[in-house]
């Protein structure tokens, strides 16, 4: 009988694939291809406070195994959100992980006051690496004492567990990963995308209107991996992988390396059945290898 | 209803310089298309990891087939190119909003405009009206797809270079051959898009553009592809839509160009 079921602060996943953030919307677009119920929690697009209008277009560009996003976290804010997007979630057999983005310290905590005690949420996953909006964002996540005093601002308003989601534009990823965990946080996901730049040498322009975007995609992969094997070595709280995932191989290299879930990102847009594929090969892997815990992977190589 | 479906390509054909025409056996995607839909073509090269949004020149529900003519745009649509016949490919599709057919009747004069590679899904969307045609193509200078029109109504024909029909723009040709329509339905590049809106509002009369933006999932769920409104879009709660989604075929009045 195999097990893929993981526990993450109290909570339990069936199996420990996720999608990352702003690559699945709130799972609508997905649930004509696949069967959500099937997936170990859906994170959500990240909800403000209020309706953002995101970055000018082009906001997408592709690179060489992988892409530059530079949406800038456009969101129909959180009473849409709650109204339109829950509702629909609740009616799959799955958790549901809300990612929160503000500008300010207050914004995060106006959206995660409002999801107090709102038993359709499983967790929630703060957003302090994203690279595309000027304030707030990463500004929050490459520094040590922010991630620690948003962290427990944070944990103190929220009444479900918290995942912090750390970004990779930062010297030594093990220092803000302690401090999300000293924080409080019971969880850490990582890495959210590295900025990058894509320039048309014909028209001598940027590719992206807001200049630099959010590398992700296979690209990463190597860069996420490390960086999860040395945050996971950092810390006693439970690392959520991602970065690159295209199949069930690369999210097992994140499990190896010490995440106890894992998220699949860009690889939904080249194909919306990603995620279940990856769910299939996981499984597949360990009937192959006769594992019977996905649990006993986790950090098999830390 | 979406599909992904793999479809073996059955003819890959250059029209002109740059500009290809693949036929492809999909019989699920052709049964439903509606003219100016498109489809999301997965590139085999793995190092691109992003399908290319490609409109559908036309569906044959009978074959099972569709036709998608492209321009080389990059690395993606070149590699597209160089596919042989008996290649399978994953598509994603019927994608996207298509032409309000329904807009016209048989008393309807329709001007249907197209510039450069904005004329293959005009193609399926001229056989599909039922109403008096007026078909007016731009190009820069070769021409392709044109003969396509000709038993869907009358053509009239721009070109940059002079080289066929009126030189200058399709706006120059409507106005030399003094069309007056009661609807418009139009695909190409933004210039000629802004030219168009400005046309119909002149006159008070609809027209339907096909946009065009880079994508990244192309079903609605990035935000990658969005253009700004005039009114608070329904699904973002923002001033700004999906064009993959609620477009890539809109009224002229409700996108700011």
């Amino acid at each position: 009988m195999i097990d893929m079921s993981v526990e993450i602060a109290g909570v339990r996943f069936k199996n420990p694939v996720t999608v990352a953030s702003g690559t699945f919307g709130s799972g609508m677009e997905y649930c004509e291809f696949i069967d959500l119920s099937r997936l170990g929690a859906v994170t959500t697009k990240g909800v403000a406070a209020v309706p953002w209008e995101g970055n000018p277009v082009p906001r997408v560009a592709e690179t060489p195994s992988g892409m530059l996003n530079a949406i800038g976290l456009q969101n129909p804010g959180i009473d849409v959100f709650m109204d339109r997007d829950l509702p629909f979630l609740a009616g799959f057999d799955t958790n549901v992980i809300v990612n929160v983005c503000g500008h300010t310290e207050e914004e995060y905590l106006a959206v995660v006051e409002r999801l107090y005690g709102d038993t359709r949420v499983s967790m929630l996953e703060i957003n302090i690496s994203c690279p595309n909006v000027r304030e707030g964002g990463m500004s929050f996540g490459t520094d040590p004492d922010m991630v620690y005093r948003i962290t427990k601002r944070i944990k103190e308003a929220a009444s479900q567990p918290v995942i912090m989601k750390l970004t990779p534009n930062v010297t030594d990823i093990k220092l803000t990963a302690k401090a999300a965990e000293d924080g409080g946080a019971d969880a850490i996901s990582l890495i959210n995308t590295l900025t990058g730049m894509k320039i048309d040498p014909e028209k001598r322009a940027f590719v992206l209107a807001n200049k630099t975007g959010g590398l992700s995609g296979p690209a990463i992969r190597p860069v996420a991996v490390r960086m999860v094997y040395e945050a996971a070595g950092a810390v006693n709280i439970p690392v959520i992988g991602m970065g690159g995932i295209s199949c069930a191989s690369d999210a097992l290299e994140f499990i190896l390396a010490g995440a106890s879930m894992v998220s699949v990102g860009s690889a939904n847009f080249s194909d919306p059945e990603t995620v279940t594929k990856v769910i299939d090969g996981i499984e597949d892997y360990m009937v192959r290898h006769k594992v019977e815990k996905i649990k006993d992977l986790t950090g098999y190589l830390l | 209803m979406k599909k992904k479906e793999r479809a073996l390509i059955i003819s890959q054909t250059e029209l002109a310089a740059g500009i290809f025409e693949m036929r492809l056996a999909a019989p699920q995607i052709s049964s439903c298309a509606v003219p100016g839909q498109f489809v999301m073509v997965g590139i085999r090269d793995e190092s691109h990891i992003l399908p290319r949004p490609i409109s559908i020149c036309e569906a044959d529900k009978a074959l099972g087939q569709i036709r998608l003519v492209y321009r080389i745009a990059g690395e993606g649509t070149r590699e597209m190119s160089t596919y042989l016949p008996g290649t399978s490919i994953d598509l994603t599709g019927p994608l996207g909003k298509g032409y309000p057919l329904d807009a016209v009747n048989e008393d309807t004069t329709a001007l249907i405009v197209g510039g450069g590679i904005g004329i293959p899904p005009l193609l399926g969307l001229s056989k599909a009206l039922n109403c008096t045609r007026k078909i007016v193509l731009g190009y820069r200078d070769e021409l392709f797809l044109d003969h396509d029109f000709e038993s869907c109504g009358n053509i009239y024909i721009s070109t940059d270079t002079g080289s066929h029909g009126v030189k200058g723009t399709v706006m120059d040709a409507i106005s030399q051959y003094q069309i007056k329509p009661d609807i418009i339905f139009a695909c190409g590049p933004l210039v000629m898009l802004k030219a168009v809106k400005g046309f119909a509002a002149e006159k008070g009369i609809p027209a339907f553009i096909s946009l065009e933006e880079r994508m990244a999932c192309g079903i609605g769920a990035c935000l990658g592809c969005v253009v700004k409104t005039p009114e608070r879009d329904n699904h973002s709660n923002v001033n700004n839509t999906r064009v993959c989604t609620e477009g890539p075929v809109f009224d002229s009045r409700e996108v700011l160009l």
